[in-house]
């Protein structure tokens, strides 16, 4: 930023004249001036709002201190900067402290909902019972030590395999497609399939009402499953499109030569290169199909007992367990639908750093 | 010896190019038609949804006519129907959802993309990505309890001082010494503030994708004319990236118009022609199909259809839309290493 090639690197020993001149010069770098300015703002502002803020205007809030705290903190860093620095940097510098700020308020953000969650989930953890039994005759008002969300926790095992059973070949069969094929169906698909990815999953809900449950098939499992099938694929595809589209061409175009014909070579080459990215893909899915809560309000329905068979009783799924929990607004059910939520986000999490070790297997092995 | 002449022999037919193509192996055509229906089946997918949503709304428009787009309330007793309040709901979640969002999630593609750290950048991607992977009803738990106690808060100070302001009246003395916090608690802008939590990472996936590529040799021509890193951003990365700021938020907004479970849990429900966002009460299409689906009649369900129907020819519009200026954004698809 302001360090030129004419000065040396802050940190480190001065590196002789000649190679000084001709290094890249530093955007990343602050130098001693650069930390001392923003430091001094920072606490400069601090200050003064603690004295105009809390103590003569009596604000309120913690939220209220902290905006007017960076407001006053932004006026004051542009003041410092410019004392010495063109106007140029001075807006630089200014964005620079606005990206962090925003990145802090998206990262802590996402940091509070899953400490929150699992903080409150806690207590329900304490009692085995939640893990092994099922609500089936089990009073809201009951405490917590009895009835637990077995049945939810096997529900949303068995839809999510099947959706996954469903949506698996399909969506890799559309990726093979979509990488493989040139034209302009493949990119007409490609739109469509981006387009599904945001499909909102209330709609593949009510097409599976509208497409079987009408027609006589019952509120169950399977219809969920069918239901979560519909929105996985989309996700499935396209991120299993981008793993395919990294294999090196030099690859396929190897196979061609020694003469395999391009089925063998999806076969037995494009696909067992991707085999990470394909799993990655198939992560992502899963994880989109298990916190999906209003396709199996629609296609299921919620039940407080443990449904095996997939295509005869209403199946709960945790998510579905947690929606319904808290519209009770009974406090000891809200407590378990954290406690639901916290098995579910520990679900997520799992397949979440499951796709991280695969798709860094990946990275190690080109 | 007798030379002999060869007898010219009768004019051959002009020599042609061998075949290159050649036929394509049976395993091949076998490989092209499967591949090819099941890249296709997806548009039969998204067809039948529409297909089976709109026969199934058709008793309905014929019952209400053009009035179900019109009316107000939602009351089924009465025979009165409409989606008017829901549609007017929808869009103010999604609104507030976008105006929360957009700012949030360029800032953060940008901060990933270009100043973040060379450590740090993996974690940023990572956590945009379990961010989007987190269910969205827990993201309405976190805003129902964890968030909206604080942000009624912000309800009453935009209440007290841009009242004036129809968006941010509420129906009640924000001055009072004892507020009354419920006319706060249960608004569209608390849902949206929800909402946006998942449409964060949709939109700046995509635009961090985009900013990704914006060319290197471009960048550092810029900063070879002495640009700072902002005057690189605005002059390099958001011209290049403009598609995907587009049809990222696009995408986002899609998410935003469809959301249902963490809606449903925020929103009390009201049929309400009101644009105050931050007064208690409101409904969106999809929180209504869901608060309503169990206890519906016949001709109830015919009309939660009709309004799934409608809701899924919005987000098309916008999806695709979205797709559209995404996959223009960025031209050279394919990756060829």
């Amino acid at each position: 930023m302001t360090t030129t090639t004419v000065h040396a690197p802050a940190t480190g020993r001065p590196a002789p004249r000649a190679q000084t001149r001709r290094a890249p010069r530093r955007i990343r770098v602050l130098t001693f001036d650069d930390w001392m300015s923003l430091g001094g703002s920072l606490l400069s502002s601090l200050a003064l709002v603690v004295v105009v803020y809390e103590h003569l205007v009596d604000g309120s809030g913690t939220l209220g201190f902290l905006v007017v705290w960076y407001l006053t903190f932004l006026a004051i860093y542009a003041g410092v900067v410019a004392m010495s620095n063109p106007r140029p940097i001075v807006v630089d510098r200014l964005v620079t402290t606005a990206l962090w700020a925003i990145s802090g308020v998206v990262v802590f953000a996402l940091s509070t909902t899953l400490v929150y969650t699992l903080a409150r989930g806690w207590q329900a953890f304490t009692h085995l019972n939640f893990f092994t039994r099922t609500m089936a005759g089990v009073s809201p008002t009951a405490p917590l030590t009895q009835g637990g969300i077995l049945h939810a926790i096997v529900g949303t095992f068995i839809e999510v395999g099947i959706a996954v059973l469903i949506s698996v070949p399909l969506g890799i069969g559309t990726a093979v497609y979509m990488a493989e094929t040139a034209g302009r169906g493949p990119r007409f698909v490609r739109t469509v399939v981006e387009a599904m990815t945001a499909l909102p999953e209330i709609l593949a809900g009510l097409f599976v009402y509208a497409l079987l449950i009408i027609h006589g098939f019952p509120k169950s499992g399977m219809a969920a499953a069918i239901a979560m099938a519909v929105t996985m694929t989309p996700i499935v595809a396209r991120a299993g499109e981008v793993s395919l589209r990294v294999v090196p061409g030099g690859l396929r175009e190897a196979s061609y030569a020694l003469g395999a014909s391009r089925f063998r070579t999806v076969r037995k080459v494009v696909l067992p290169s991707a085999k990470a990215g394909l799993a990655t893909a198939t992560i992502l899915g899963v994880a989109r199909g298990v916190g999906e809560t209003a396709v199996v309000l629609i296609a299921s329905g919620a039940s407080t007992f443990m449904a095996i068979n997939p295509v005869k009783n209403p199946m709960n799924s945790l998510p579905l367990f947690i929606f319904t929990a808290v519209k009770t607004g009974e406090p000891l059910q809200i407590q378990r639908a954290f406690g639901a939520a916290s098995v579910l986000l520990a679900i997520v999490l799992a397949l979440f750093v499951a796709a991280r070790v695969f798709s860094r297997d990946k990275a190690g092995n080109r | 010896m007798a030379i002999t002449v060869p007898e010219p022999s009768p004019p051959r037919p002009a020599p042609q190019p061998r075949r290159v193509e050649p036929g394509l192996e049976p395993s091949d055509r076998w490989f092209q038609a499967g591949s090819t229906a099941i890249g296709w089946s997806v548009l039969v997918i998204t067809g039948a949804v529409g297909v089976f949503l709109g026969v199934q709304s058709v008793p309905t428009l014929r019952h209400y006519g053009l009035n179900f787009f019109t009316t107000v309330e939602w009351n089924p007793q009465f025979d009165r129907i409409g989606i008017a309040a829901v549609l007017l709901g929808t869009v103010e979640v999604a609104f507030v959802a976008m105006v929360v969002a957009f700012p949030l999630a360029l800032g953060f593609a940008l901060f990933i993309s270009d100043y973040a750290p060379r450590w740090a950048k993996g974690w940023l991607v990572s956590a945009i990505d379990l961010m989007a992977a987190v269910p969205s009803i827990i993201y309405g738990l976190w805003g129902f309890y964890l968030l909206k106690p604080h942000a009624i808060n912000l309800s009453r100070w935009l209440s007290q001082h841009f009242g004036w302001f129809p968006l941010f009246h509420v129906n009640t003395d924000p001055n009072a010494a004892v507020w009354q916090q419920s006319q706060y608690t249960s608004s569209a802008f608390i849902a949206g503030l929800a909402v946006s939590m998942m449409a964060i990472p949709l939109a700046c996936a995509v635009m961090r994708a985009v900013f990704d590529q914006a060319p290197i040799g471009e960048r550092e021509a810029a900063l070879a004319l002495g640009g700072t890193r902002w005057g690189v951003i605005r002059k390099v990365v958001l011209p290049f990236g403009k598609g995907g700021i587009i049809g990222g938020s696009m995408l986002a907004l899609g998410r935003a118009l469809g959301e249902t479970a963490a809606v449903a849990i925020i929103l009390s429900p009201a049929y309400l022609l009101s644009p105050r966002i931050l007064q208690s009460g409101a409904q969106t299409t999809s929180a209504l199909i869901a608060g309503n689906f169990g206890s519906a009649t016949r001709s109830q369900l015919s009309a939660l259809l009709t309004a799934g129907f409608v809701l899924f020819l919005i987000t098309l519009a916008v999806n695709s839309t979205a797709a559209f200026v995404i996959s223009r954004s960025r031209s050279g698809a394919s990756t060829e290493i």
